[in-house]
């Protein structure tokens, strides 16, 4: 343990939050300020022919897409979201005009009318001709690799939207100033949003600033929507020559923000006898909604986490996310790797099902080891530690004997093993140039970086890093609001990459620094040579080499490594499946925070729980039709059962301290273990959320058996015997998974 | 959108007789209990009612006590206060288990009993407990008090006898004899809204209530009758699909709903036994 790092220091943001007094941007307001209101399109696809404005206009502010004095369009990888739809609409809340008033009342009673020409809306995935990017990852000879192999199993996983549900809804402020405009708000980007409204506006970059407000929680759900609402905030106050406040409530954000990618993978894997893996073909399909966003990165993310965390020679992974009539679909915690990693998941379990081995052994016959390649070529260094997780957790929740313990009871118990490559994918760091500053102070430093805080903890961590760089405590390390008039660009807040990337570059600014200092005290220096500011660039570490057009080469500087034992309990009457215990150990590089990392730890578990259990946005005609938190249905403190964290490290030499990224992965694993735990209890389930209805819905996997509570509705008899493969394959909900799909042996598998 | 509240009226009367005098010469009128329903429309804004008359305050409608030999329950009683009653919970111990499976602490502290029935969602937790409990409701208007059993309140869907001049005051529970049962399937552990909930009593002829799987809150009546008959918990099952008419929604489907109910029926059904 150092002076500072590796302790759990009080988290600097908490003191604030707990007492109610950090301020959001709902809490913000100036002189003279208008609220403004967004109206969407109500159909998923059509031309507007017509808008009625029918309330009286006197001081109201309107704004459509005419207003616009740069370029119509959400700024990031595609350029193709329009900021307020221009005569076309292709999905249902999409803004198409913006109105504004002092006078939040007459503001919301305003009725606007908007006229259609409906045009065919496309709303399943599998149907649409348009892809937003594909991918494709090739390694050794797949014939040669099923040749091997003596069985080969196949399958299909579903996953469905998800919802951050960060617990303050989206809102920006922005106020006309300096020829230009500065914003305020809700977000984890600051540049993002930069970019996208220097764009927008048509302005020089200088005359946009664009300032973090405290900001409750993110999720993902913070990195690209907030350009689209500082967008038309600004529109608004520059339009209006006021400033203007665009807060949402929580039915407009959950029906018109964006949401995980729903996912079907195609697994079909050739494996030994003995549960040696020889082959591996995977197929990722995710529907991206109306506009690009983020997808293409999110597929590529998925693609490269889809193989699990198992080593193989032979391997194709295809990759499509394609458009469809639906609210764009964005970043989401995981990026893609909960969905691919829970069909690779599952498809490990019915490997062993199917063989008829122990799930732990055949994990472990598999998992990558130091110096073992990824499916890219990447090799592994030391600190891979897929095995170390593995027998860490199957250890500590005494899964071979509870696995035995439970069998014929209502009790299941099941287990995923899963990686996540921290940091932007292959070259992404490399052109991302992050920079991070340190400024010292009398007292010590202060940091200057765009990574924002969202409750995760990061001005507590970064201030870590440089007190114990630097010498100085923590208390003595200040971090400034992420400010584009104040702090470089250090890249946004994602991808696990803030403790790991840009608490690595202050690491180095705090070096040079304490190196400058020599023997003075911060206050000393600062009156014999003047102010001192360190800044450093990014640079890959040695030998990380990524090719993007063949998809070879190293994807991530480093990965985590975790597993999750997940144990359930069905209740024989209503199917609800109860988590009862969660062991979940994650090997992180370094903990520099212990208690922030238990933290993401817990609060990704219990959001895969919510993902694996209860978790539904119900689409009808394009829109979510249960917007609201009654019907969209998250755990409570009463659904998370006790959660027993094991935190392993294996330094990761690049990071800081050893760190690696960790905000991501505690969501990646939880639910394939909550559906294998399923599976467990005979239920042969292969789609989330897992809720009552579709465990009873599901067919019986053969031999296993399936207790129920002896009595079955009419139609249903045969529950509870363990008839053999009875409605293999049936199809539910769409979920059709045809001839190919039941676990089908090359020669004949052995009949249990 | 959010309803905006400038353009909201409320009025609020400090007796009950200053109360249903605004009631048929103000109206119409949306009562306001503890709110818990009615907020979640203003917020969402889909009610469409802009007045509305403040009933806080009405001390008439307070209190549990035993009149008659039945209970009586003020409208206002909150599910703590019902939670809290030695009364309710050595009598009508359905009703307490009902209260405590709603919402959570801070909707129990709030929520009250004749909200619950004047809301008129199928889903209304005590509902089954009422209908199994061959409740009363007290109906009043300026001229006059009627009191009306459980199973006539509702005519329809989102439908009720209450006339838009008329107060629920009081719900009356005459004794029940024989073993009490209830359970709610909701979607989770805490704020959950019934896809399914149950209320049983045991008795010679056994009186059983559902809700959230017809349009109103249902009596099965057939399969009492069956049971009262002697028929099997087999047959009775097959029975109550007849007095039940689920749908799929948002929350759950006609099918999970259709097959929870006869598990329910069975499970009370054992669990009662003599
Ligand atoms: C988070 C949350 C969780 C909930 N969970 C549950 C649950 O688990 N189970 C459940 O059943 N419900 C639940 N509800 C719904 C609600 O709490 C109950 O229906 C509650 O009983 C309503 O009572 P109230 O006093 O708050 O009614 P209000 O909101 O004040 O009124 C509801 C309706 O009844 C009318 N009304 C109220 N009192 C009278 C009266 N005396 N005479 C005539 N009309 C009257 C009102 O005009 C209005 O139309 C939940 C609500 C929320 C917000």
């Amino acid at each position: 343990m150092g002076l500072v790092v590796g302790r759990s220091v009080l988290r600097s943001d908490g003191a604030a939050k707990a007492a109610g007094t950090a301020r959001y941007v709902a809490d913000l307001a100036r002189p003279g300020m208008l609220h403004a209101r967004t109206i969407r399109s109500a159909i998923p696809c059509g031309e507007v022919t017509r808008i009625r404005l029918d309330f009286d206009r006197a001081g109201f502010t309107i704004v459509d897409a005419r207003d616009i004095p740069g370029r119509n369009v959400i700024s990031l990888v595609a350029d193709d979201q329009p900021c307020l739809a221009d005569g076309v609409v292709r999905h249902v809340a999409e803004p198409v005009l913006l109105l504004a008033h002092e006078d939040r009342e007459r503001l919301i009673e305003a009725e606007v009318r908007i006229e259609y020409r409906p045009g065919t809306a496309v709303l399943d995935p599998a149907a649409s001709g348009r892809a937003f990017k594909t991918v494709s990852i090739a390694k050794g000879d797949l014939a040669a690799g099923f040749r091997r192999a003596d069985f080969v199993v196949e399958g299909e996983y579903r996953t469905g939207h998800q919802e951050h549900l960060y617990i303050e809804p989206n809102g920006m402020l922005a106020v006309p100033e300096n020829g230009g405009v500065t914003i305020i708000g809700s977000m984890q980007c600051p540049y993002y949003v930069h970019r996208a409204l220097t764009a927008l506006l048509g302005l020089a970059p200088d005359k946009v600033r664009v300032a973090q407000a405290e900001t409750g929680g993110a999720f993902g759900g913070k990195e690209d929507y907030p350009s689209m609402i500082a967008g038309h905030a600004a529109l608004v106050a520059l339009k209006s020559g006021r400033p203007v406040k665009l807060v949402y409530d929580r039915a407009e954000d959950l029906l018109a923000t964006t949401k995980r990618h729903p996912s079907v993978v195609r697994h079909r894997t050739g494996v030994t006898r003995d549960g040696r893996i020889t082959a591996m073909d995977i197929e990722v399909l995710l529907d991206g909604g109306a506009y690009c966003t983020l997808s293409p990165v999110v597929l590529s993310r998925g693609c490269l986490h889809a193989t699990g965390p198992y080593r193989c020679d032979h391997v194709r992974v295809t990759g499509r996310v394609v458009m469809t009539n639906s609210p764009p679909n964005g970043a989401f915690r995981g990026f893609g790797a909960p969905q691919t990693l829970f069909a690779a998941e599952v498809h490990v379990e019915r490997i062993a099902e199917t063989l008829g081995l122990d799930p732990v052994r055949v994990r472990a016959v598999n998992a990558l080891r130091p110096g073992d390649t990824t499916a890219t070529g990447q090799v592994l260094g030391e600190d891979t530690a897929a095995l170390d997780v593995l027998r860490a957790a199957a250890r500590r929740s005494g899964f071979a004997r509870k696995r035995r313990a439970y069998r014929g009871t209502h009790r299941g118990i099941g287990l995923a093993l899963f990686f996540h490559g921290a940091g932007f994918t292959g070259n992404g760091e490399l052109h991302l140039q992050s920079k991070a500053s340190l400024e010292l102070t009398p007292r010590g430093a202060r940091v200057l970086v765009s990574s924002t805080e969202m409750g995760q903890g990061q001005r507590t961590v970064h201030a870590q890093i440089v007190a114990e760089a630097l010498g100085v405590p923590y208390e003595a390390v200040e971090v400034a609001v992420a400010d584009t008039a104040v702090v470089p660009d250090s890249g946004p807040t994602v991808a696990s990459r803030t403790t790991m990337i840009v608490g690595g570059l202050l690491r180095d600014c705090a070096v040079e620094m304490r190196r400058r200092l020599g023997r003075l005290s911060p206050a000393a220096y600062l009156r014999r040579h003047g102010p001192l500011v360190v800044t450093r660039q990014y640079a890959p570490p040695p030998n990380q080499e990524w090719d993007e057009d063949s998809y070879r080469g190293s994807a991530y500087g480093s990965y985590g490594w975790a597993c999750d034992v997940i144990e359930v309990e069905r209740d024989p009457v209503t199917e609800e499946i109860r988590p009862i215990r969660v062991t979940a150990a994650h090997e992180v590089g370094r903990a520099l925070n212990p208690l922030a990392v238990r933290g993401q730890i817990e609060g990704g578990t219990a959001q895969g729980l919510g993902y694996a259990l209860l978790e539904e946005v119900v689409l009808r005609g394009g829109a979510m039709a249960n917007a609201q938190f009654t019907n969209y249905v998250v755990p409570t403190t009463l659904d998370i059962p006790p959660l027993d964290v094991l935190i392993l490290e294996k330094p990761y030499a690049h990071g800081p301290f050893g760190a690696k990224g960790v905000g991501e992965m505690p969501i990646d694993g939880v639910a394939p273990a909550v559906v294998n735990a399923i599976r467990s209890l005979g239920v042969d389930l292969r789609e989330i959320p897992a809720t009552p209805e579709r465990v009873m819905g599901a067919p019986e996997i053969g031999g296993l058996g399936r207790a129920t509570d002896g009595s079955s509705a009419p139609g249903r008899s045969g529950r509870g015997q363990g008839t053999r493969g009875q409605g293999r394959g049936t199809g539910r909900r769409g979920w059709n998974p045809g001839a190919s799909d039941a676990g089908a042996p090359k020669t004949r598998a052995r009949s249990r | 959108m959010r309803t905006a509240l400038s353009a909201l009226t409320l009025l609020r009367p400090l007796s009950l007789r200053d109360a249903l005098r605004m009631m048929r010469d103000d109206g119409p009128l949306t009562p306001l209990a503890g709110c818990t329903d009615v907020y979640v429309g203003l917020n969402l804004g889909t009610a469409s009612d802009r007045r509305f008359i403040d009933l806080a305050r009405l001390e008439a409608l307070r209190g549990i006590a035993v009149r008659g030999g039945a209970i009586r329950i003020g409208a206002l009683t909150t599910y703590s206060e019902l939670l809290r009653s030695p009364l309710v919970r050595r009598r009508l111990p359905m009703l307490a288990s009902a209260a405590g499976a709603i919402g959570a602490v801070q909707i129990q502290n709030r929520g009250t009993i004749g909200g619950n029935i004047a809301n008129m969602s199928p889903a209304g937790d005590t509902l089954p407990v009422l209908a199994a409990a061959d409740a009363r409701v007290e109906l009043r208007s300026v001229d006059r008090v009627r009191t009306v059993p459980f199973a006539l309140y509702y005519t329809g869907y989102r439908r009720s006898v209450r006339r838009t001049d008329e107060i629920i005051t009081a719900i009356e529970v005459p004794p029940v004899e024989g073993a009490q049962w209830f359970r709610k399937v909701g979607t989770h552990a805490a704020q959950s809204i019934s896809k399914v909930v149950m209320a049983g009593v045991r008795a010679e002829r056994p009186r059983i209530a559902f809700g959230s799987v017809a349009p109103t809150v249902v009596r099965a009546r057939r399969t009492e009758d069956a049971l009262a008959a002697g028929a099997t918990i087999a047959e009775a099952r097959e029975v109550l699909q007849l007095d039940i008419s689920p749908i799929d929604d948002i929350r759950s489907t006609a099918a999970y709903r259709r097959e929870v109910a006869a598990r329910l029926l069975t499970q009370f059904w054992s669990s009662t036994a003599p």
